[in-house]
């Protein structure tokens, strides 16, 4: 690994500051950029880190009923926190990887990452959460713009998530067991106004919407509503563990537990 | 060079580091204390799992400038004061929970973190909380009826046995 300068800010006004040299860049939990950086995929000169800041740490709700997540939140603190407000969300949390990550991992450096088989992307399209930044708001069908890539810029920083809470959601993950990221993950939100479907882990486009699912689920929420549809291979993923027909069959049966688990 | 300061195993302890020096890198190189083991240092196997301020944490996946004023916790703490050993470490030797050892400071840590939450787990809260702690001499069923001894509870034969 390559050295660097490490900073440990305590307000955000100082991380951007610290951000604003020369090839830094923010450390959330590191669960994902120290080993990238061992590799040598990274060797950034300065790495500001988020965990110090307390006012992006937590969970609230806002005046419009959003949850609200700090984006230096640990897995273990969402988990945690939003058990009773925001069920479908803790669940998902609580599957992320082991302890020893979700003690650490950020949802604000998962959201930033944008891998195509992290979980929470898949919860942030299903609710039409909004990514607040140091600069911006943007709107989750604008930020996860395929495999690893989204609008931020260099040094921008994600300081919170606002998630609109559904009247029932769940996520289904079946596990890539070696990594224990997901081999598919479909979180289904219900709202008043129609039901909303994100699927990770599937797709060589990163996260999506699956509108046909969403068209079927608004009329009739219930796993029949799916089980007639069918999702084309075309633009699956495949790799040793899955081949793309059998990741487009995952997310319709996936699709099909998550609504019966959230009814 | 910074320097870092931090307490391990109640022990205040200070030293010169990198930016990029790992926190398990200090504990060993630092402190001398190699009972923390790196088995892969990508971040999967758990070995070298410690407790920062009371969590379970991987400390090849964290540097150790990032637990300055921290509360460490290795295994060379896991001990009773006399020397001799802790509940969970007498438990993987009653149930035979090690072979090679290896992994074995990295699953006691676990399982001490697991037990501080959740003191009477069931066998199946076990198996999952020691998803990212790999043995690679694959002898979970033992490990897993070390931690049900440990935690006071029966050691019924466990599941795909
Ligand atoms: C063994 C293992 C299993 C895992 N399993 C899963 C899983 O099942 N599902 C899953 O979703 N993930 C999984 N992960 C990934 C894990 O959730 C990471 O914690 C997460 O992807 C990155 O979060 P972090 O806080 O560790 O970010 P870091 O590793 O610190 O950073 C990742 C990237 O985000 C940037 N960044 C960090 N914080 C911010 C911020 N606030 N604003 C803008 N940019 C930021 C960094 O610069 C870097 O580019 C796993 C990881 C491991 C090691
Ligand atoms: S050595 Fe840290 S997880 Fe394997
Ligand atoms: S006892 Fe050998 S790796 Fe676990």
């Amino acid at each position: 690994m390559h050295n660097f300068e490490l900073v440990k800010p305590t307000t955000i006004a100082d991380a951007v500051q610290a951000l604003s040299g020369e090839d830094a860049q923010p450390l959330g939990g590191g669960q994902t950029l120290i080993p990238t950086m061992k590799q040598r995929l990274a060797a950034p000169a300065r790495l500001v880190s988020t965990l110090g800041i307390a006012e992006m740490q937590g969970v609230c709700t806002d005046d419009h009923g959003r949850i609200c997540i700090g984006g230096a939140t640990t897995h273990a603190s969402v988990t945690a926190e939003t058990a009773s407000t925001f069920p479908g969300l803790s669940g998902l949390a609580a599957k992320i990887g082991d302890p020893a990550v979700r003690n650490r991992g950020t949802i604000g450096g998962s959201v930033a990452n944008n891998d195509p088989a992290a979980c929470y992307p898949a919860a942030c399209l299903a609710t039409g959460a909004t990514i607040v930044t140091d600069k911006r708001e943007i709107a989750a069908d604008d930020f996860f713009q395929g495999m690893f890539a989204t609008p931020l810029e260099e040094g921008e920083l994600i300081t919170e998530i606002k998630f609109p809470v559904p009247q029932a959601s769940n996520y289904q993950k079946f596990e890539q067991p070696a990594s224990r990221f997901a081999l598919v993950g479909v979180f289904v939100a219900r709202f008043g106004d129609g039901v909303r479907v994100g699927v990770t882990g599937a797709s060589e486009d990163g996260v999506f919407r699956w509108s046909a699912a969403e068209e079927a689920l608004s009329g009739n929420f219930s796993a029949e509503a799916v089980s007639g549809l069918s999702l084309p291979a075309e633009g699956m993923i495949g790799d040793l563990h899955g081949s793309p027909d059998y990741r487009a069959h995952l997310v319709k049966v996936l699709t099909g537990r998550a609504v019966t688990a959230a009814s | 060079m910074t320097n870092v300061s931090m307490t391990v195993n109640g022990k205040s302890v200070s030293g010169e580091v990198e930016g990029r020096t790992l926190l398990v890198e200090f504990l060993r190189e630092g402190l001398g204390l190699t009972g923390t083991h790196v088995g892969c240092d990508t971040s999967q196997c758990g070995a070298c799992v410690v407790h920062v301020d009371g969590k379970a944490v991987k400390a090849c996946t964290m540097f150790a400038a990032e637990a300055e004023g921290a509360e460490v916790k290795t295994i060379e703490g896991m001990a009773i004061a006399d020397g001799s050993l802790g509940t969970i470490q007498q438990a993987f030797q009653d149930y035979h929970g090690l072979q090679c050892g290896f992994c074995t400071p990295g699953m006691v840590m676990s399982a001490a973190a697991l037990l501080a939450d959740n003191p009477r787990p069931s066998e199946a809260e076990v198996r999952s909380y020691l998803e990212g702690n790999l043995c690679r001499c694959t002898g979970y069923h033992n490990i897993v009826k070390a931690i049900m001894a440990a935690s006071g509870q029966s050691v019924e034969p466990v599941a795909a046995e």
